[in-house]
């Protein structure tokens, strides 16, 4: 007797726990493993976490410095910027997203350097972090330094700052001009107010001297009857003349730095044209350098001389222009310039990039492009790979080419040991811009 | 691509009226649509390319009756879309659909995919009801959705992920036409060249004729086999592909060219940079509506607006610059000076 209801007692266990796989696989195949369901323990586990962490790094960005805390040095003189493993996370109710997360480069002086990528890579927030932008309490900057070349030759690290010196540098050395030219200007004052503002405060001019400048750089970016303009409301203004504006204002204190971010994405072609030549010509003028953030590879084309690709909160490839576009050593930047229709290409189809950005909760613990690229090999799957120098300025994070790098760097000049490895490393790389029926 | 031509569309014109007088009479309109003719082939891709504001949206949108049209008529498969009584409109509806722009706000955020995609079906029978959800999922199948995508909602999606819904609302009634009113300028690179590739391989395969409305030229070059360039409310220049892009003859469409910037940093291009903004369309400029921007502006421009008329075998175009006939038939002189009229509609633009 108590043999068999033990047994039925087992019996009902095993049926139990398959009932329970069943309704198990019954709620993924609905909501899928990425549908973003989050258990109520996880979700108090994640307030908890962030709620320490953000109190600790606000405690910390309080407190006090003394000016050799804040100052540092440049690495290389010729510098105006240097951003060394940037880490800037937001801690959200369903975990932390690490939207920059070990960023490392330079802006040269006198030099535009474009920042391409997806919308969510993080290219935004690399250029919102130079400018202590980044919104409190939920972002924060954790970690990193971003060096900054001030006019008074100090370096300051843009992180440390403490606000009273910050506001010295924001807006009168590091100007930003922001993609949507309407909700930037302020509604309910006149664009001459807009401009005079800028120049009273930091440059302490008068209300006369302000309005006279004001109208100098208007005649400076090119817009007919500045005097009229001066007395008008933003909402008067088409698209073109509102970013002409927008220039204006991060013009008028001659900054060092200027950081635009997707200037042109709102506006027409012919009027982008425009835009694009002003900028280059005020380049010329000021002799600053440029921070262009844009997802247009013809804009970069045309504007940068050093670029910065981005995936998911990291450098895929850096490289000057004719490195990034005539040599192209990551699968995401061969596969962004394919996919990108062109006109008089003659091309068929284009090459798109299969599925999408993973989420940026969970990344994988290995390389974050793994699942969309076309080169994968198994060993991909090893860890994240780490950023390889190959020349000079050409540098990508990948495993195709850090086995490459490795094999130069051991055999030094000998091909012989690893011969197989590089050859077929070369090959792809060779054959891939041209590879276009199989690509 | 058959022979056949599936819409016709002769001088549409679609007007706003802004002001209205005491009586109710319109005292100011806006032209957002004047005037444009050109035909579709089943099969076919027509592109209409312009900057905002020119009335690509407006024009898609009066094909489709989607609002009441000022003049001319729209004939698809036969028949005047105008005249068609309201009951037999819905009816018309299957076989006409529209992709749009946004795919945040196109889609109702209570409604799950499932239901998105097989409203339509649903209320036009297409299939009888045992078989609309093998139907619909057949339709998410072939835009690129995964089947357990059904029971989902659309805030769960992407932006690429959700043009894919929209797409399959719009093709699962079975249409002939879609009007694609900027279906890819929402999205990232790499998302676009999978939406353009999904919408050229579902015309293939469904013979659809698209109407594809674009601000993009390089998009509009790679998916149309004969492009229409809009400017304030007017056919500029009407062609086929490879004829609008070895030759373009109007000197608005050159510079439209000129100005896109090429992906490629060794390739110096001498670009033609216009001088000021896009007029407002209401108040457009005398004459030729793109004279106060143009490069190759003459006298005749300023007072004179000029034709549309088939410059060479099927290629349309709507300047002063090559008309033939200019000798022959010399234009009266107009008794305005030209350059009161220049400073006239300066100010209004």
């Amino acid at each position: 007797m108590k043999e068999k209801l033990q047994n039925a007692a087992a019996f009902i266990r095993k049926r139990a726990i398959r009932f329970g796989k069943a309704v198990k696989k019954f709620f993924t195949d609905i909501f899928g493993s990425d549908s973003g369901y989050i258990s109520r323990k996880t979700e108090k586990e994640i307030s908890d976490y962030n709620r320490k962490e953000i109190k600790r790094l606000e405690k910390e960005k309080r407190r006090k410095l003394s000016p050799e805390d804040y100052r540092t040095e440049m690495q290389n003189p010729d510098n105006i910027a240097e951003f060394d493993d940037l880490k800037t996370y937001f801690y959200t109710d369903r975990g932390t997203v690490k939207a920059v997360d070990g960023v490392s480069f330079s802006i040269p002086k006198g030099v535009t350097v474009g920042i391409v990528g997806e919308s969510g890579c993080g290219k935004s927030v690399t250029a919102m972090s130079l400018m202590r932008l980044i919104q409190g309490p939920l972002g924060q900057i954790t970690g990193g330094e971003i060096r900054f070349a001030g006019r008074d030759g100090y370096t300051y690290d843009m992180v440390k700052i403490p606000t009273k010196d910050l506001y010295r540098i924001r807006g009168k050395e590091i100007a930003m001009i922001f993609q949507e030219p309407m909700t930037s200007l302020n509604p309910v004052f006149t664009i001459g107010n807009q401009i005079d503002e800028v120049l009273i405060t930091h440059l302490d001019m008068n209300k006369h001297e302000a309005r006279k400048r004001s109208i100098e750089l208007l005649t400076q970016v090119g817009i007919p009857m500045p005097e009229q303009i001066c007395d008008r409301y933003p909402h008067e203004l088409s698209g073109g003349m509102r970013q002409r504006v927008m220039i204006t204002i991060a013009l008028a204190c001659q900054p060092r730095l200027i950081i635009a971010d997707e200037p042109t994405t709102a506006l027409d072609v012919t009027i982008q044209a425009q835009i694009l030549d002003l900028l280059r010509r005020i380049k010329t003028q000021f002799d600053g350098s440029i921070m262009l953030i844009t997802h247009d590879l013809g804009v970069i084309a045309e504007m940068a001389e050093f670029v910065v690709l981005m995936y998911a909160g990291k450098i895929i490839e850096t490289g000057t222009v004719d490195e990034i576009f005539y040599n192209p050593l990551h699968p995401y930047t061969i596969g962004l310039q394919r996919s990108k229709p062109v006109i008089d290409s003659g091309k068929e189809r284009l090459y798109s990039i299969p599925g999408n950005v993973p989420n940026p909760i969970n990344m994988p613990p290995y390389c974050y492009f793994y699942d969309r690229c076309r080169f994968r090999t198994p060993e991909c799957k090893k860890g994240y790979p780490p950023f390889v120098q190959l020349t000079e300025t050409h540098g990508t994070a990948c495993w195709l080419h850090q086995r490459s790098a490795d094999a130069d760097y051991e055999n030094a000049g000998t091909f012989t040991t690893d011969a197989a490895t590089t050859d077929t490393v070369n090959t792809n790389t060779a054959n891939m811009p041209n590879g276009g029926e199989n690509f | 691509m058959s022979d056949k031509i599936i819409l016709e569309v002769k001088n549409l014109k679609k007007y706003f009226v802004m002001k209205k007088d005491l009586l109710g009479r319109p005292k100011k309109v806006l032209k957002a649509v004047d005037d444009i003719s050109f035909t579709l082939k089943e099969g076919e891709t027509i592109g209409i390319v312009g900057e905002s504001g020119c009335g690509k949206t407006t024009m898609g949108r009066s094909v489709l009756r989607l609002n009441d049209i000022t003049g001319g008529e729209v004939v698809f498969n036969g028949e005047t879309v105008a005249d068609i009584p309201a009951r037999k409109l819905r009816k018309l509806r299957t076989e006409m659909q529209i992709i749009f722009q946004d795919p945040y706000s196109s889609l109702p955020p209570r409604m799950s995919v499932g239901q998105i995609i097989g409203e339509a079906v649903k209320v036009h029978k297409i299939v009888p009801i045992e078989e609309l959800r093998a139907y619909v999922l057949d339709i998410m199948g072939k835009c690129g959705l995964q089947p357990h995508y059904y029971d989902r909602f659309p805030h769960e999606f992407s932006g690429g992920q959700r043009q894919r819904i929209c797409i399959a609302r719009a093709l699962a009634v079975r249409p002939k036409l879609v009007v694609c009113d900027e279906p890819v300028s929402a999205l990232d690179v790499s998302i676009q060249a999978n939406i353009i590739n999904l919408l050229e391989d579902l015309r293939d395969e469904m013979k659809l004729s698209y109407i594809f409305i674009s601000h993009d030229l390089s998009v509009i070059y790679h998916v149309s086999d004969k492009i229409g360039v809009m400017y304030l409310g007017n056919l500029v220049e009407l062609a086929s592909k490879d004829d609008l892009f070895d030759n373009p003859l109007s000197p608005y469409t050159r510079t439209l060219f000129s100005a896109v910037p090429a992906p490629d940093p060794r390739k110096k291009m001498s670009r033609i940079i216009l001088t000021g903004d896009i007029p407002s369309p209401a108040n457009p400029p005398h004459g030729c509506k793109f004279h106060n921007r143009c490069p190759e502006c003459m006298q005749i421009c300023k007072m004179i607006r000029p034709e549309f008329y088939e410059a060479a075998p099927n290629h349309f175009v709507a300047c002063h610059c090559y008309y033939r006939h200019y000798e022959l038939h010399p234009y009266e002189p107009v008794s305005v000076p030209p350059s009161t009229l220049y400073v006239k509609s300066r100010k209004q633009g």
